[in-house]
């Protein structure tokens, strides 16, 4: 399911670095940073595939074997060359209008890639800036702010998103504003229940002390130091928006065609999966595997965030 | 405990006017409702004319506060499309997503209970890699990819299921696994934390230490505490399978809630939409409420806060 959960229990579990003040300022040599990143393998393994996905993102005009758009009704479902019937010139077939698959998958990477990373943002900003000033103020503030917590995640996000898509009709920036300014809650959690820990650091009284402006504490102060958990949010965020449009796509309120995205592929080739399952196949398994890397990286980020290094 | 419960109890109530105002506003501010109903053939005068029968000329706050009179009584008024009341399609279609998940939600938690006991018992053994690898896999599937890919499998090559339906039970085991399989990940990798940190705390060991057997140890000790935590995942897990019961519905075709809200969408048919949407955040804050009551009987700590 792609509603995902966002539930206060299992986003305490990503616990703040109570570290994260040491290392932030003595930054550990490069070789120790590599050694600690590939030395775990989930992470190494996320970031490579993350890495590979964006490199194909730019470069997809180069890689491409044909023009993603281009309808060639002669060739339709070709299969892919490990089949009897296929051929080097598609690699990985063609659909119901003949278009290349493998140049529409390495396109669909630039589709799902944005509305990660851009999703990841917009939300990031809306629910760093309501979990710092709910878990900095605490109060009355935290009150308020708790509460636009809990209702948020009261309401059902894809039945929503589903329904403001298809009111604003479906595009690629409607669905990163829709899932922008919905997926901010885990973002709010996390930076509230972090902050709350940071706010009576000394290094935090000092600044106060001194008599430092309010934006340059939350600003220098409180946000390089809760910066950590928000990274791992961040890339389950990521993973989310990405799962949840390639949702919203494939029930046809999302991303609208010709565009490749890969949750539209599936829903094109939904009606021949019973004597064709790669037309299924083929996208699902791009959209599992670049989920399912972000996760690593983020899992990753977690364990070597976490108080204890790894665990 | 009295003023705990009767604290959270307002606090639910008033996040559900909440949120009936909010999707309020979002259905009726974020399009023209009237130019979606009419369709792209209407005249700007018969644009006019439903925005008129409809109600929707005026003012959106007079027509909010119509709305929730009505909804105060159960009346969600008529559909767009059907001839019959709101209330009539939600009561009919309710089983089904009720069913449903239900389903999922024994299912999760017998495959995650289990699991995360185990892989935290055999901590760092291979049992443990496998149930972690079960959770990164589940928490990266797309649910309408798994349920397409279920049928592809089971329905089509097998034959052992059916693929679409909602005649008998056979029709619910495929949705449910797919429902299932998305809550099941959190819920184990919880049921493992708490079982570890459960594990490593001093009246296990000195249960132990009175010469308990093993068995009693986990089973009577360990594990009643550390399930504490994951009953109350559950409850909220059950909530969000309910709002995303309408991939799930719409992938096997099972006349639910989810159905109905897919078909309402895209019917334009807003009574619907917003009534399924307030029944599904009605849902999701009564399963927490119970969870966060359960919780505060279970850990007196939580009731002060």
């Amino acid at each position: 399911m792609t509603t995902s959960s966002v539930s206060p229990t299992a986003s305490s579990a990503s616990t703040p670095g109570t570290g994260l003040g040491e290392i932030s300022l003595q930054p550990p040599a490069w070789s120790r940073v590599t050694r600690r990143l590939f030395g775990h393998r989930g992470l190494a393994i996320g970031l490579i595939v993350v890495g590979l996905a964006i490199l194909i993102a730019i470069f997809a005009p180069l890689l491409a074997p044909h023009d993603p758009y281009h309808q060639d009704i002669a060739n339709r479902m070709v299969p892919p060359v490990w089949h009897d019937e296929g051929s080097w010139e598609h690699v990985l077939g063609t659909d119901k209008l003949g278009r290349d698959t493998l140049s529409r998958l390495l396109f669909g990477t630039r589709i799902s890639l944005t509305i990660g990373l851009v999703v990841a943002l917009i939300s990031g900003v809306i629910g760093t800036t309501l979990g710092v000033l709910a878990g900095y103020f605490g109060g009355r503030v935290d009150a308020v702010i708790s509460y636009v917590i809990t209702t948020r995640l009261a309401m059902p996000v894809v039945l929503v998103a589903l329904a403001l898509a298809s009111l604003t009709g479906g595009s690629l920036t409607t669905v990163i504003l829709l899932l922008g300014l919905l997926l901010w809650d885990r973002f709010a959690v996390v930076s509230r229940s972090v902050t709350q820990q940071v706010r009576d650091a000394e290094y935090v009284f000092a600044a106060r002390t001194l008599g430092c402006s309010l934006p340059y504490i939350l600003l220098r102060e409180v946000l390089p130091n809760i910066a950590g958990s928000l990274i791992v949010v961040m890339t389950l965020e990521m993973a989310h928006a990405i799962l949840l449009e390639a949702t919203l796509s494939f029930l046809g309120m999302g991303v609208q065609p010709p565009l490749p995205s890969w949750g539209l592929m599936v829903a094109e080739g939904k009606a021949y999966m019973f004597f064709q399952p790669w037309v299924i196949a083929i996208p699902g398994i791009a959209l599992f595997v670049l989920v399912l890397a972000i996760n690593l990286l983020g899992d990753g980020l977690r364990d070597l965030n976490a108080p204890g290094g790894r665990n | 405990m009295g003023t705990f419960i009767v604290r959270r109890i307002l606090v639910a109530m008033s996040v559900a006017l909440t949120i009936s105002i909010v999707s309020f506003m979002l259905l009726h501010l974020s399009g023209d409702l009237a130019t979606s109903i009419a369709g792209p053939e209407a005249t700007a005068e018969q644009v006019e004319q439903i925005r008129v029968d409809y109600g929707l000329d005026r003012p959106i706050v007079s027509q909010y506060l119509d709305w929730l009179g009505d909804a105060l009584t159960f009346d969600f008024g008529r559909s767009y499309y059907y001839q019959s009341t709101v209330v009539d399609l939600i009561v009919d279609r309710m089983p089904v997503t009720l069913t449903l998940g239900g389903l999922a939600l024994a299912l999760a938690v017998g495959i995650s209970i289990p699991l995360g006991v185990l892989a935290a018992l055999k901590r760092d053994t291979w049992i443990d890699r496998l149930a972690l690898l079960f959770a990164v896999v589940g928490q990266a599937m797309p649910s309408f990819w798994f349920g397409l890919t279920l049928i592809v499998v089971f329905a089509v090559t097998l034959q052992w299921l059916p693929a679409a339906g909602s005649d008998g039970w056979q029709h619910f085991v495929l949705p449910a696994i797919a429902l299932g399989y998305y809550a099941t990940p959190a819920m184990m990798r919880l049921t493992r934390t708490g079982m570890l940190e459960v594990l490593e705390s001093d009246y296990i060991r000195t249960a132990r230490a009175k010469g308990l057997r093993t068995g009693s140890v986990i089973f009577k000790h360990a594990l009643r505490n550390a399930i504490i935590p994951v009953v109350a995942l559950a409850a909220v897990e059950l909530g969000f399978m309910l709002g995303g019961s309408v991939v799930i519905e719409s992938v096997f075709s099972l006349n639910g809630l989810g159905q109905l809200a897919w078909d309402a969408i895209s019917r334009n048919d807003y009574p619907v939409v917003q009534a399924v949407v307030l029944i599904i955040a009605l849902f999701y804050i009564v399963l927490t409420l119970l969870a966060d009551v359960a919780n505060a009987a279970l850990d007196p700590r939580i009731r002060t806060r």
